[in-house]
C-alpha cells in the first residue's frame, strides 16, 4: 500500500494508453456521417465585412454548407462573454466589446473567425473556403500597444481602447513613501506577447441528435463543464441538460483550452444545422493566429527605498494588452492575478499599481501558464536586482533583508491576499547551496579565460494559487464560483470509481488523485478508477487551471472520502453491534475500538449493497460527494537562480545551470511535482530567451510559425537541478499549495537578471535573443 | 493541396520527358522543401515528377581527387558516408547539421542545391569546394550556379544528376542557425587546396557566394586573426526578424574564424 | 506497403500525406499532427527503419515501403524499451508529442556510433518539439533505454 501512497513517486498509469499511440485525443475521434468544418479568418487586422459571396463555394461538390454570423445571429447565437468583471477606479465597469462567435459587421484581429464552410471532406471544405468571395473595406488598425491609446478607436463603445483603469492598493501611502526614500529604483519593462503552442492544436467534434435534442460536444477544453456552462448560459446554444460537453485525452494546454472559443462554438451549432456530425481540427497556423496570447505587458516600476536597504514603497503603472476582444478570463490576469502579487516575498509597506487594460487589433490575450503572477513576478524581481546592484549589495543579502519572516504569518500584503505560511529563507539558502553561489566568482573567471560572460540571476516568486474563495473571487467580479466538486462512488466488490471536476491534460490526475483516495481508504492504487472531462459522467466541475487541482478537487476528493468513512463505519458499527462513534477506521480496516472485532473495507462495501437487516436510518450504497470551497489561495514560493554563459561573439546565451527551490507544501507525487517544475522552467527559459508573439505595425502576424516563432528544443535547455522545501498549506485538508505554474513564474527574472549581470548591462527586453544580446555584449 | 499526377519514372530519360510533357511539373526529390510549400498551398504543379527511383542518382563515388555525389543522395547518408569521411570530413559534418534528423534521412543533396534557399547548407560547400554540379545535359561550374535568391544556372526541366567536391587538403564547416526554424542564419564553408583557400557563404545574402576578401586575408596568413583583417561588406545582406545585415555581416566573420580555427585543427 | 508488417493497399489521390492514410485510412491515430510546417515531430513514424516525418512524405513516396508507427513497435503488456523507459523516467505529460518523440529517440539511439552522452540526445532529438517536459525527463528516458537497448 504506501508504495502508491500519498508522497511516493508512483509511475504513471496513464501513460500506457500514450506510449503504445492509444490515447484518444478529440482529432481522433470520428463520428459516423461527419462532415468537416473550415473556418472563414480575417486576413486583415481590422475591416468592415461589405459582403460575402458564397455561390461560387456552394457549387463545389461536396460543400455542404457555408454559414456566417448572419445565421448565428438568426439563430440568437449570442456573445461569446469574458466571465470576470473588472471595475475601472472610478468605480465603473469595464467596458465590454460585442464578440460574436462570427463576425457580423467587423473583423478585429488577423485571422478572426467571420464564416464557416462545411463539406464532406477536408479538402472540399479548404476548396470551397478558398472560392468564398469576401469584399472588406480596410480600416486603419490599432496594431500596437504603446500606441492603441491614441490610436484609431476599435470598438463604437470603448473611447481610447481603453477597456479599463484598474488600481489597487494606497496611492498616498505610496507617494509618502517614496518622498522619503533615501533610494528609488526605476525600471521600464516589458513583458513580452508569448503564443501557448501546446502540442495538440485544438479541435471540436460536435453531433446533434434529433431525437433527444441533445448536443454533444467533444472539444479540446481543460474545463468541460465551464464551457457547457457559458455556452448554455451566455451563448444560448442549448439548456444545459441539452448539452453534454467532453474533453477526452487533451494534448497540453497551458491555460489556452480554458476559454471557450469561436470555433467550437460554430462547430455545435451547425452540427444542428446541417443535420450531421461536424468536425474541425485547427491546423497550426490558426493556432497561431487564433488562441489565445499570453503576457503583452509595459510597464514601469520604481521601489522606494531606506539608507539600510528596506523596501518603503512600490509604484506600477502597467499597460496590458487585452487583443480585439476580452476572452473569457482576460481582465483578471492584468489585474487580480496581477496587482495582488506584487508584494512578492517582501515587506513592503507602501504599494500602488494602476493597470490599463488596452484593446488591439491583435488575439485576445488571456491566460497563460501562471497568469498575471510571472508578469508580477518579472517586475519585482527584475526590479529588486537592480536596486541590489545599485545599491552594491548581494542581490540575495537584499531580499533576506526585506523578506517576510516565519514568524509573521500570517501575514496581510498591502495588495489585499493574506499569506497563509512560507519560509522565503529556507528556499533561498537552499538554492544558494544547490547553485554553489560562493563558487561563482571562480566559474565567472573561467568563463571570461574563454571568451565567455558568464552572470547569475536570482527570482525569489510567489504566487497565489489553487483558484480560488468563491466568496472573494465573486466580489472581485468574477462570474463563476472557483470551487470544485468530487464524487466517490464505491462499487459493491469495493472498487471504487472516482469522479472529478478537475481536468487532466497532461498533470497525471489519474495517478495523483488515485494515490490520495486509495491512501485515505486503505485500497490498493489499482482499485481506484478517476472519471474526469465529461459533463456527462461527472456532475460538475470547473477544470484545471490557476496550478488548482489537488488544492481544490484533491481537496474536495479529502472531503468526499471522509464522508464514505463516516458512512462505512456506520455500516460496520451497525454490522458489528457497536456504536459509530467506537468504530475506528485504520489502513482499510473498520474496528470497533479496544476490541478485536473487525471488518475489511471490502466487507463493508459489499454489505452496503447487499444490506441483508440495515435499520431505516441506514440507507444502503457507499457513494459520497462534496463541493470544497477553499478559504484562502495557496502560496506556493520559492527561489529561482539561473546562471548563464554568454558568448560575445553571437550573441548565444547557454543556460549552464538552472536551479529550482520551490515550496509547494505537501507534495503527493514528487516525480509529478518535478515534471511539472521542468515543463515550467522550459516556458519560462523560452519566454527569456526565445519566444515572441510578433505583430507588425499594419497588424499582420509575423511570428505565424514554428518556422519563426522559437519554441524551446531540446538542445536549448540544460538539465534543471529542483528540489523543495515544505510549509504545509494551513487550510486545505492535504497541506498542498499547487505547482503546475510555479517554473513557468519563477524562472523568466532569473534568466534575464542573470543575462544582465554577465552583460553589465540594466536592461534587457525579453526574449534576450542572440542579435539582441550581441548587440549589448558589444555596445551597439 | 492542389491536386496534381504523381510519377515515379524508373530512368532518367523518362524522367525528363514526363517534365517536359507536363503543362506544368516539378521534379520531386526529398520533398522537404516541396511538400510543405505543396501543404501551404503555395504552388500547384500539375505534375509531380518523383526522382527516387531513377537509378544511379543515389551514392558516393571517390576517384581522380573528386568526391562525387549523386543527386539523390540523402542527408543522413552523405553524413555517415565512410567516403566522404575519409575525403572531405567537413562535407560529412555539414552534411549532419542540415535540418533535424527527421529531414536528413529524406531531404537530398539535389534538392537542396537545386532549390538555392538563401539558408540552405549544401549552397556553402558547392561554393566552398569550387564544386562542379553535373545535370542530364552540362557540367555547371559553382561560380556560376548559384543566381539569386531561389534561382539557379538550372534551365526549366534541367536536372541535377551528382555534383562532384574537389577534395581539399583541409576543410571545415561552421553555421550559426536561426534559433526557431534551425536554417543558417550564417554558414562559412573554408576550404584550403594547394592552390589557395577558398570561402563559401550560405545564408548571409541571397544565395551562396565565395567571400573574397576572407580568401584574400586567410591567402596572406593562415590564421584565424587574419579573418579580422578582411573587410565584409554586408551592405547587401539579408535583413529579418531574426538577424540584421549587419549581425550577418558580424556572424560571417565569426563562423569563418571558427571554421579557420576548426580547419587548422583538423590536421 | 506494409504498415506494422501488415501489407497495406489503398487507392487513393495523389495528394495524399502518408500521416491521413496512417491516421484517417487504416485508424492508427497514435501519429500525431502537431504543426503544418514539418517542425514538431509529433507525425514521425519509422520508414524502411528511418525516423520521417509521415506529414512531409505523400503515400506515394512510400509505394513498396515498410512502415512503422507508434502501434507497430509494442503493445501494453509488451513495451518496447523506450516506450517502458519514458513511462520509468516520467518523460511524458500530455503525451501528445509522445509517440513522435519514442520513434525518433528510438532511430536516434540505433542511428548512434559509441555511447550516447546527454548533449547528443538533446540534439539528436532537434526534431521534435515537447511543450510540457522541459525535455529533462526526456533525455533521461532516452539516455536509460540507450543502455537496454
Amino acid at each position: 500500500m504506501s508504495e502508491t501512497g500519498i508522497g511516493k513517486s508512483v509511475k504513471r498509469r496513464e501513460d500506457i494508453r500514450f506510449i503504445t499511440g492509444q490515447g484518444r485525443y478529440t482529432d481522433d475521434i470520428n463520428q459516423p456521417g461527419q462532415t468537416i468544418a473550415v473556418f472563414l479568418r480575417s486576413p486583415h487586422p481590422r475591416a468592415r465585412i461589405v459582403s460575402i459571396d458564397a455561390s461560387e463555394a456552394l457549387a463545389i461538390p461536396g460543400v455542404v454548407g457555408v454559414f456566417t454570423g448572419k445565421d448565428l445571429a438568426a439563430d440568437k447565437i449570442g456573445d461569446i462573454p469574458c466571465g470576470w468583471l473588472v471595475k475601472s477606479s472610478d468605480g465603473t465597469d469595464m467596458l465590454v466589446a460585442s464578440r460574436p462567435p462570427l463576425a457580423v459587421e467587423l473583423v478585429n484581429f488577423v485571422g478572426e473567425t467571420y464564416g464557416v464552410v462545411i463539406a464532406e471532406t477536408l479538402a472540399g471544405a479548404r476548396a470551397g473556403a478558398e472560392a468564398v468571395i469576401t469584399d472588406f473595406g480596410e480600416l486603419e488598425p490599432a496594431a500596437v500597444l504603446a500606441d492603441a491609446l491614441d490610436g484609431p478607436q476599435i470598438h463604437a463603445n470603448v473611447p481610447r481602447n481603453l477597456c479599463f483603469h484598474w488600481e489597487l492598493g494606497d496611492g498616498p501611502a505610496t507617494d509618502a513613501a517614496f518622498a522619503g526614500a533615501a533610494h528609488v529604483t526605476r525600471l521600464d519593462l516589458t513583458n513580452n506577447r508569448l503564443i501557448p503552442n501546446a502540442m495538440e492544436p485544438r479541435a471540436a467534434v460536435a453531433t446533434y441528435d434529433r431525437s433527444t435534442e441533445e448536443f454533444t460536444l467533444y472539444t479540446t477544453s481543460q474545463n468541460p463543464h465551464l464551457e457547457r456552462l457559458i455556452l448554455s448560459a451566455f451563448v444560448g446554444l442549448a439548456p444545459e441538460h441539452k448539452l453534454r460537453v467532453i474533453s477526452p485525452d487533451v494534448g497540453g494546454g497551458f491555460g489556452s483550452k480554458i476559454f471557450v472559443y469561436p470555433e467550437e462554438t460554430a462547430v455545435a451549432w451547425a452540427a444542428k444545422r446541417v443535420g450531421r456530425p461536424v468536425k474541425w481540427t485547427a491546423d497550426r497556423s490558426e493556432a497561431f493566429l487564433s488562441d489565445a496570447h499570453g503576457r503583452d505587458h509595459i510597464t514601469t516600476a520604481e521601489l522606494a527605498i531606506d539608507a539600510d536597504g528596506v523596501f518603503l514603497g512600490f509604484r506600477v503603472r502597467t499597460r496590458a494588452n487585452l487583443g480585439a476582444y476580452l476572452s473569457t478570463f482576460a481582465s483578471s490576469v492584468p489585474t487580480y492575478l496581477y496587482g495582488t502579487l506584487l508584494a512578492g516575498q517582501y515587506r513592503t509597506p507602501a504599494i500602488h499599481v494602476a493597470v490599463d487594460g488596452v484593446y488591439t487589433n491583435t488575439a485576445p490575450v488571456d491566460a497563460y501558464r501562471g497568469a498575471g503572477r510571472p508578469e508580477a513576478t518579472y517586475v519585482i524581481e527584475r526590479i529588486v536586482e537592480t536596486a541590489a546592484r545599485e545599491l552594491k549589495i548581494d542581490p540575495a543579502e537584499l531580499r533576506r533583508r526585506n523578506f517576510i519572516q516565519p514568524d509573521q504569518f500570517p501575514y496581510q500584503t498591502p495588495v489585499a491576499l493574506i499569506y497563509d505560511t512560507g519560509d522565503y529563507g529556507a528556499s533561498l539558502d537552499k538554492a544558494l547551496a544547490m547553485i554553489d553561489y560562493a563558487g561563482f566568482p571562480a566559474r565567472r573567471a573561467a568563463s571570461e579565460a574563454q571568451g565567455f560572460k558568464r552572470g547569475i540571476g536570482f527570482s525569489c516568486y510567489i504566487e497565489a494559487c489553487g483558484l480560488a474563495p468563491s466568496q472573494l473571487a465573486i466580489q472581485l467580479g468574477a462570474g463563476v464560483g472557483l470551487y470544485e466538486s468530487g464524487e466517490v462512488r464505491v462499487n459493491p466488490t469495493a472498487s471504487v470509481t472516482v469522479f472529478t471536476g478537475s481536468h487532466s491534460h497532461g498533470q497525471g490526475h489519474e495517478t495523483t488523485f488515485a494515490q490520495i483516495v486509495s491512501d485515505r481508504l486503505g485500497i490498493p492504487f489499482e482499485s481506484v478508477e478517476i472519471v474526469h472531462g465529461d459533463t456527462g459522467r461527472v456532475e460538475f466541475g470547473l477544470g484545471t487551471y490557476g496550478s488548482r487541482s489537488v488544492a481544490v478537487g484533491g481537496s474536495a476528493l479529502i472531503k468526499a472520502t471522509d464522508k464514505i468513512i463516516v458512512k462505512g463505519k456506520r455500516i460496520a458499527a451497525h454490522m458489528l453491534e457497536a456504536a459509530p462513534e467506537d468504530v475506528d477506521f485504520e489502513e482499510g480496516i473498520f474496528a470497533v475500538r479496544a476490541t478485536n472485532r473487525k471488518l475489511s473495507f471490502g466487507e463493508v462495501a459489499f454489505a452496503a449493497y447487499v444490506p441483508a437487516n440495515f435499520p431505516e436510518d441506514l440507507e444502503p450504497g457507499l457513494s459520497e460527494k462534496s463541493f470544497y470551497d477553499p478559504k484562502n489561495f495557496t502560496f506556493p514560493a520559492g527561489t529561482h537562480i539561473a546562471e548563464v554563459e554568454i558568448d560575445p561573439q553571437t550573441g548565444v546565451v547557454r543556460v549552464a545551470n538552472f536551479v529550482a527551490v520551490d515550496d509547494f507544501g505537501e507534495v503527493i507525487n514528487p516525480m509529478i511535482v518535478e515534471g511539472q517544475v521542468h515543463g515550467g522552467i522550459a516556458q519560462g527559459i523560452g519566454q527569456a530567451l526565445l519566444e515572441h508573439g510578433v505583430y507588425d505595425q499594419m497588424g499582420q502576424l509575423v511570428t505565424g510559425s514554428f518556422m519563426d516563432y522559437c519554441m524551446p528544443r531540446a538542445d536549448d535547455l540544460p538539465s534543471f537541478s529542483v528540489d523543495t522545501t515544505v510549509t504545509a498549506c494551513t487550510h486545505n485538508p492535504l497541506g498542498v499549495k499547487g505547482c503546475g505554474e510555479a517554473g513557468a513564474i519563477g524562472s523568466p527574472p532569473a534568466i534575464i537578471n542573470a543575462v544582465t549581470d554577465a552583460l553589465n548591462i540594466r536592461d534587457i527586453a525579453m526574449p534576450a535573443s542572440p542579435e539582441k544580446v550581441w548587440r549589448a555584449a558589444n555596445g551597439l | 493541396m492542389y491536386e496534381f499526377d504523381y510519377h515515379r519514372p524508373d530512368s532518367l530519360a523518362g524522367a525528363i520527358a514526363l517534365r517536359s510533357g507536363a503543362a506544368d511539373g516539378t521534379y520531386l526529390a526529398g520533398g522537404m522543401t516541396l511538400l510543405p510549400t505543396l501543404k501551404q498551398r503555395l504552388a500547384s504543379p500539375s505534375d509531380l515528377i518523383d526522382l527516387s527511383a531513377v537509378p544511379d542518382l543515389t551514392g558516393v563515388t571517390v576517384a581522380g581527387g573528386m568526391v562525387t555525389i549523386g543527386a539523390m543522395t540523402r542527408h543522413a547518408q552523405v553524413a555517415a558516408s565512410d567516403a566522404v569521411k575519409s575525403a572531405i570530413p567537413a562535407l560529412g559534418y555539414l552534411a549532419g547539421q542540415i535540418g533535424d534528423a527527421q529531414v536528413r534521412n529524406r531531404g537530398t543533396m539535389g534538392g537542396s542545391v537545386a532549390n538555392s534557399d538563401p539558408s540552405a547548407d549544401y549552397p556553402a560547400a558547392v561554393i566552398g569546394l569550387g564544386a562542379t554540379i553535373h545535370t542530364d545535359h552540362r557540367q555547371i561550374a559553382a561560380e556560376g550556379y548559384f543566381k539569386d535568391l531561389f534561382e539557379t544556372a538550372l534551365e526549366p526541366g534541367e536536372l541535377i544528376r551528382s555534383i562532384a567536391f574537389p577534395v581539399p587538403r583541409r576543410a571545415a564547416y561552421r553555421k550559426f542557425p536561426n534559433p526557431a526554424s534551425r536554417y543558417a542564419v550564417v554558414g562559412v564553408f573554408v576550404a584550403q587546396f594547394d592552390a589557395g583557400i577558398r570561402v563559401g557563404v550560405t545564408g548571409a545574402g541571397p544565395c551562396a557566394f565565395r567571400a573574397r576578401s576572407i580568401e584574400a586575408a586567410l591567402g596572406r596568413r593562415l590564421d584565424p586573426a587574419a579573418v579580422d583583417d578582411a573587410e565584409i561588406d554586408f551592405s547587401r545582406f539579408n535583413t529579418d526578424r531574426h538577424a540584421s545585415a549587419e549581425y550577418r555581416g558580424a556572424l560571417v566573420r565569426v563562423m569563418a574564424r571558427r571554421a579557420v580555427e576548426a580547419m587548422l585543427a583538423s590536421g | 506497403m506494409t504498415v506494422n508488417d501488415r501489407p497495406v493497399e489503398a487507392d487513393l489521390p495523389a495528394n495524399t500525406l502518408l500521416v491521413d492514410m496512417i491516421r484517417g485510412h487504416l485508424g492508427l491515430t497514435g501519429t500525431h499532427v502537431g504543426c503544418d510546417t514539418s517542425q514538431c515531430g509529433a507525425c514521425t513514424v519509422h520508414i524502411d527503419g528511418l525516423a520521417v516525418k509521415s506529414c512531409t512524405i505523400l503515400v506515394a513516396q512510400a509505394r513498396g515501403a515498410s512502415v512503422t508507427t507508434i502501434e507497430g513497435i509494442g503493445a501494453p503488456g509488451n513495451l518496447h524499451p523506450m516506450q517502458a523507459a519514458f513511462q520509468d523516467c516520467h518523460g511524458l505529460q500530455c503525451g501528445f508529442c509522445t509517440p513522435g518523440m519514442i520513434m525518433s529517440a528510438i532511430d536516434l539511439v540505433k542511428r548512434h556510433d559509441g555511447p550516447l552522452d546527454e548533449q547528443a540526445v538533446r540534439e539528436g532529438l532537434e526534431g521534435n518539439l515537447c511543450r510540457c517536459t522541459g525535455y529533462h525527463n526526456i533525455v533521461k528516458a532516452v539516455l536509460s533505454a540507450a543502455d537496454r537497448l
